[in-house]
């Protein structure tokens, strides 16, 4: 710790390390110094001046939020003199703030009302009329209301040092300054809404939220943002049982300040009016909706059927269901079909990372560690457009510690900008990271983060760079949707049971990958959970029974004998895992009548079949998963309490038969979400900038008719 | 975009004159000297001063939209800024800006049809002492009368401002 220094604030004798700002050192001894512009994290501006405190032997009023603590320091942050001051600049801000608050989004949770009602300054001496400007919409996110705007700069700093876009200025000066965006009358940028969420008035407010509700009209549940494999906390604001808005005000969860355009406003998917109510069972060739108990029933029958007579089943698990789902699924699966032939939609070879980083603890990076590692490398991946989370973090670690950040990839990335980009295609990248072993090795310490091009025996050869170079090294394998890596963990995989055991050491023999599911010609029974494997394939057995769980009538499900109506990951308890292996909590929010969480459905199905799995409950399977899986020992507290619990290194080989074919990233940009993202009006509204992402050189971008007239950007092989 | 030779050699030297990763100090008189030389702040030459001083168009946006010198659309030949801040205020610049504003048919930062001359009314430019005052283009021009100000106009339009003493 840096030297401590000694001080006086409001007559309490306090001390501080040597730099530690006023405002901050104050904060730490529970004495509120009031501001506006300054923020945690961003840079100093000083503007708003609300935090002038009276300090002894300088004759003037200094701001709080950029004077270091000095020895021997007398500060007064409660004098007359400071009050008056902090009373005349919130007279100052009011002078053309429209006192609209009663309509106002922000009225009840604005920082200017907040600060006006403890400071005091409700009484104006102005007579002139205020200025006026009319509101503007800047994209269908962003509105900004000039007249309320108090320029305090926190979004014009958030989206240049936070997100490292720069979409926001400040145009004109005086009383005619206002905030201006980057492309004269509109936004060209990540379209994450950080600007709205931080704007302490209603200067900025947005498109899904705004004149909508009061925020004490709606209940704040925290929750787990469903889109990307980032797990960032989202607050889910519900009234009448609907999300009315997501946002991540408190800065809780791994996340911090940080959301997505998805994680903010991609829930509208949630209340798509194409949403799945009732369980469909075909009949005469037709879907038609009947009774849950019915579709439970046929399921059941057709399940027992083909059990008995010995028929093929095969299971294709999702991405987005929660790990209690995932291991109920397995379970269901293995002990109840008696079938191997299990998988999902591989993302990124996990197990092979797993496997080539067997015996060494601490290999596997956090998304707290991206924050405080001294240097990071990202190898094929675009970070900004596929896993911003995890760009916001290197950035931030870039801004405050000054970590050294590289990349490796075959287009310009944003990390270019603040760190050291290399061009290499795929195939390369070896021969660049040579280049770079010097300097890798003097870093001290090093997280790695690889796309989904690095596979197999590439990660092997990536590992064994890792350990020549003689430091510290972390690696992240890169996933791409919100439980890609909870499936992998709860062996939703041929070959590995929940935590990489091989199946052949519980007395199972490996069963059909994914492909071999959908290309075999003689499966009786296919139960599709959460995923749409059929998006651009054709199922080739047309004898089999098709069971889908899903929330729309995807490809898939329009194959479906029957359907069963799933509610999303916003209407669920259960823990998802991130891509970085925190597992966090998810907690039911909204409610969409007629469908049920999937575990919820796999256990109505188990007990149809008098299966006796155990209790289809989110906490006793969350239990089971704690006591039986390898790495999922977790801390109970720090997770039902709405932390980020790491999982623990495996300490043992993963035996599996390596599939690098099965790798496949679906390449989603900030503006997608694989078939979810076509339901979300709000990110397919903003397509107009789907930013620079590059891909597998054997994937060609194609335009993929979504569901209306919505067009969606995907990669096709 | 390219400039003269003079003012390409000018700006290698600007650019030269700040600390490192401080190039963002050269936008303001980039700015000016370029205005100077194409008439106004077109986007054009927003775009190139961003590359060159390593900032987006849309911080040099902010200092145009700050500093009342730089202009988006091109200015008269001659550009006539009339001070009404308070030392010209107590000595009639009020009712020199309205008379100039009457006489030129121009409003505030208006261009006479033929280019010749625009009109601003301007902040104080330090002339206190010699109130009212106005400036033509980098010119000064102090206790000026509405008479004096008509015949300073006369000068522009028929070419002798600037050849003998007005």
């Amino acid at each position: 710790m840096a030297d401590l220094v000694n001080f006086t604030i409001d007559g309490r004798q306090l001390q501080a390390p040597a730099g530690t700002l006023l405002i901050n050192a104050a904060k730490e001894a529970g004495i509120a110094i009031p501001s506006f512009c300054y923020y945690d994290g961003l840079s100093l501006q000083a503007a708003c001046r609300m935090c002038l405190v009276e300090i002894e032997k300088t004759p003037k009023l200094q701001v709080a939020c950029t004077m270091p603590v000095a020895e021997g320091m007398v500060v007064h942050t409660d004098s007359e003199q400071v009050r008056g001051a902090r009373k005349g600049m919130l007279e100052f801000l009011l002078t053309n703030h429209p006192l609209d608050c009663p309509v106002c989004d922000k009225g009840g949770e604005c920082e200017l009302q907040d600060m006006v009602f403890r400071y005091g300054a409700a009484e104006s001496r102005y007579l002139e009329a205020k200025l006026h400007v009319d509101e503007k919409q800047w994209s269908p996110v962003v509105f900004y209301d000039a007249p309320r705007c108090i320029l305090c700069y926190r979004c014009v700093r958030i989206c240049a040092e936070g997100l490292g876009v720069g979409a926001l200025g400040i145009g004109n000066r005086g009383a005619a300054a206002e905030i201006v965006p980057n492309r004269g009358d509109h936004l060209e940028c990540d379209e994450c809404g950080a600007c709205i969420d931080i704007c302490p008035v209603g200067a900025l407010t947005s498109g899904t939220y705004r004149y909508k509700t009061r925020p004490w009209e709606m209940e704040h549940i925290g929750t787990i943002c469903t889109h990307c494999s980032n797990g960032c906390k989202t607050t889910m604001g519900v009234r009448n049982g609907s999300i009315i808005r997501c946002n991540n005000r408190d800065r809780s969860g791994v996340n911090g300040e940080f959301l997505c355009i998805k994680g903010r406003y991609a829930f509208d998917f949630n209340s798509n009016p194409e949403r799945l109510t009732a369980p469909l069972v075909r009949n005469n060739g037709e879907l038609k909706p009947v009774s849950w108990a019915i579709a439970l029933a046929t399921v059941a029958k057709k399940f027992s059927e083909t059990k008995a007579r010995n028929g093929r089943f095969g299971v294709i698990g999702s991405n987005h269901t929660t790990n209690e789902e995932n291991y109920f699924l397995q379970k269901f699966a293995r002990q109840v079909l008696k079938t191997s032939n299990i998988d999902h939609h591989r993302t990124g070879d996990m197990a092979s990372l797993l496997d080539a980083l067997h015996g060494k603890t601490g290999a596997l990076a956090t998304t707290a560690d991206l924050y405080t590692t001294k240097a990071a490398i990202v190898i094929h991946a675009d970070l900004a457009q596929e896993q911003p989370l995890l760009a916001f973090q290197l950035r931030a670690n870039w801004r405050h510690h000054k970590a050294h950040i590289y990349a490796i990839t075959p287009g310009p990335v944003r990390e270019d900008n603040y760190g050291t980009g290399v061009r290499a295609e795929v195939g390369s990248e070896f021969d660049e990271l040579e280049k770079l072993r010097e300097r890798l090795a003097g870093e001290g310490e090093l997280v790695i983060l690889f796309g989904a091009a690095i596979k197999s025996d590439r990660i092997r050869q990536l590992v064994t760079f890792g350990d020549s170079l003689g430091i510290s090294v972390k690696y992240v394998c890169l996933l791409d949707y919100s439980n890609s890596r909870g499936a992998s963990d709860m062996g939703l995989l041929p070959d590995l049971m929940p935590g990489y055991s091989n199946v052949r050491d519980a007395g199972l023999e490996p069963g059909l990958n994914l492909d071999q599911m959908v290309t075999a010609a003689d499966l009786d029974v296919l139960w599709v959970v959460g995923a749409n494997p059929l998006a651009r394939n054709t199922f080739a057995s047309d004898r089999a029974f098709v069971v889908v769980q899903d929330l729309f009538l995807t490809e898939t499900t329009r194959r479906a004998d029957v359907v069963l109506p799933a509610a999303s990951a916003y209407e669920k308890n259960g823990t998802v895992t991130n891509v970085c292996g925190d597992v966090q909590k998810l907690s039911r929010g909204p409610k969409t009548m007629g469908a049920k969480p999937d575990l919820e459905i796999f256990g109505l199905l188990a007990k149809e079949l008098q299966a006796g799995l155990g209790p289809a409950r989110p906490e006793a399977v969350f239990e089971e998963i704690r006591r039986s899986v390898r790495g999922y020992n977790l801390p109970f507290g720090v997770v039902e309490t709405g932390g980020g619990a790491a999982t623990a290194p495996l300490n043992g080989r993963v035996e599996f038969q390596a599939q690098p074919e099965l790798i496949r990233s679906a390449g989603n940009t900030l503006f997608t979400s694989g078939t979810l993202g076509r339901y979300s009006t709000m990110l397919n509204s903003v397509l107009e900038a789907p930013g620079t992402l590059y891909h597998d050189p054997g994937l060609e971008p194609i335009i993929e008719k979504g569901s209306g007239q919505i067009e969606v950007l995907k990669h096709q092989k | 975009m390219t400039f003269s030779p003079a003012l390409e050699e000018r700006f290698a030297k600007l650019l030269t004159s700040y600390p490192p990763r401080r190039l963002r100090s050269a936008i303001v008189p980039m700015l000016l000297y370029a205005q100077d030389e194409i008439g106004c702040v077109s986007p054009e030459l927003i775009e190139e001063v961003a590359r060159r001083c390593e900032v987006t168009p849309l911080q040099v946006d902010e200092v145009i939209g700050y500093y009342s010198m730089l202009h988006r659309k091109p200015l008269g030949k001659y550009h006539v800024q009339v001070c009404t801040n308070i030392a010209c205020q107590a000595l009639g610049a009020e009712e020199l800006y309205d008379h100039a504003s009457r006489t030129l048919r121009l409003g505030n930062r208006e261009v006479t049809e033929d280019g010749l001359i625009s009109l601003e009314e301007v902040e104080c430019m330090g002339a206190c002492s010699w109130a009212p005052a106005i400036q033509i283009n980098y010119d000064f021009h102090h206790f000026v009368t509405p008479e004096r100000f008509d015949r300073l106009m006369e000068s522009l339009r028929d070419g002798s401002y600037g050849k003998k003493a007005s």
